[in-house]
């Protein structure tokens, strides 16, 4: 989903502002959510893809209005009520039909399961120019832009497809190098680099 | 709960949702208390950036075990005991004359927990997400007082997938007769994001 959490290369959101001594934790309200949302995945409940995709689900008015953890128990409400493990009504702009995520396994991110890699270290790829109505890790910053790959980082679950219907699709993930001028254009930094990690599904040779 | 409401509504809100939530999951059986308040004892008071000093310090002290860590970041770092969530595939990146590191998540706030600990807010914020890629040389002059001469490439890490960075920051000089404990208190959180570079014991305030 080309969503609001994409954020990266949007302009203008202000400077960074940065806590003196900052607490790991501000409220006490913060710890119960973080306990609460690590022990059902701990748990099997649901898996990291799931939750991030429910973040990602959030109006992006609310999503940017709304703290960190905020964010964590508004996606906790909105699993749990679309499985029917708790009422109410979800608030979310893609509902998701949780019936095949809530049957998978839920999955280590890394499989030990054989797949052939269509990519190795040295090689020029493009990546594909795509706009997943869905949970994607593909940011629209680096689509259909022309990198290397630099790493092959061995095989791993799909998040775009596991956080939605369960299915693992294994597949190798890439580090792959772009320029700042690939990526940005004229004016770019010319000694800047973005190295970033491609699922072979995002990936075409160049 | 009905769930038409502002979510920057006051606190109490917010912790009136929390304690519905947790109290539901207790009485299902999906949520332990006790086991909450352990998860929260460990990311307050054991797990932090104190982690990630103690390997950078050794990769400084140790040759042989700076290779391992860039070799194999996970397997190097959980030799100090240092392993479990969002650490499971960990990557060392380090800073040379030629190159700093620079660590974000654009797309949400992937951090290695068991050599960092939780993320700072600013991390995750969208400030720092949207410019750490298009303009890190302009965000880390501006925002974090740190200049990167023109002629160093700075090589953004954007950890989209389930790898996990840690920058491996230079030993400043003037260190060498210190111990690896010592060399560890020098190592910042910033510093092992590429937010900040090490300074020399000298010029710390």
């Amino acid at each position: 989903m080309n969503g609001i959490h994409d954020m990266g290369g949007m302009q203008c959101m202000g400077p960074v502002v940065r806590e003196v001594d900052e607490p790991v934790f501000h409220e006490a309200w913060e710890r119960r959510v973080f306990g609460v949302m690590l022990s059902l995945m701990g748990g099997a409940q649901f898996s990291v893809d799931s939750f991030r995709y429910a973040i990602e689900r959030m109006r992006p008015a609310e999503y940017l209005e709304t703290s960190y953890y905020e964010h964590w128990l508004h996606a906790v409400e909105t699993l749990l009520r679309e499985r029917g493990m708790i009422d109410g009504e979800t608030d979310v702009i893609l509902p998701v039909d949780q019936t095949k995520a809530m049957a998978a396994k839920v999955l280590p991110a890394r499989l030990d399961v054989p797949v052939t890699a269509g990519f190795k270290p040295g090689d020029a790829v493009v990546t594909r120019n795509i706009q997943p109505l869905g949970h994607t890790r593909l940011p629209r910053y680096v689509r259909g832009k022309r990198g290397t790959v630099m790493i092959d980082h061995g095989v791993f679950l799909f998040p775009d497809t596991y956080a939605v219907d369960g299915d693992p699709k294994p597949q190798h993930v890439y580090s792959v190098q772009f320029s700042g001028p690939e990526l940005w254009g004229e004016g770019a930094d010319p000694k800047s680099s973005i190295r970033i990690d491609m699922f072979e599904d995002y990936l075409l040779k160049a | 709960m009905a769930h038409n409401h502002r979510h920057n509504a006051p606190l109490s809100d917010t912790e009136l949702r929390v304690r519905a939530l947790e109290s539901i999951l207790v009485e299902k059986g999906l949520v332990n208390p006790a086991v909450i308040d352990g998860l929260v004892e460990t990311y307050e008071r054991k797990v932090g950036p104190r982690n990630g000093a103690r390997v950078v310090a050794r990769a400084w002290a140790d040759p042989a075990y700076r290779q391992r860590l860039l070799a194999d970041g996970t397997a190097a770092i959980a030799e100090i005991g240092f392993e479990g969530a969002q650490g499971e595939n960990m990557l060392v990146v380090e800073n040379t004359p030629a190159v700093h590191n620079l660590v974000v998540c654009t797309l949400c706030s992937c951090y290695p927990w068991p050599t960092l600990g939780l993320p700072p807010v600013w991390y995750k914020s969208a400030p720092y997400r949207s410019r750490a890629v298009s303009d890190p040389r302009g965000l880390l002059r501006d925002d974090f007082g740190l200049d990167i001469p023109d002629n160093v490439e700075i090589r953004v890490w954007d950890s989209n997938a389930e790898l996990r960075y840690l920058v491996l920051p230079q030993r400043p000089a003037g260190t060498e007769d210190l111990s690896e404990e010592a060399l560890a208190d020098l190592v910042t959180r910033d510093a092992m994001i590429g937010t900040a570079v090490v300074a020399p014991p000298a010029t710390r305030g």
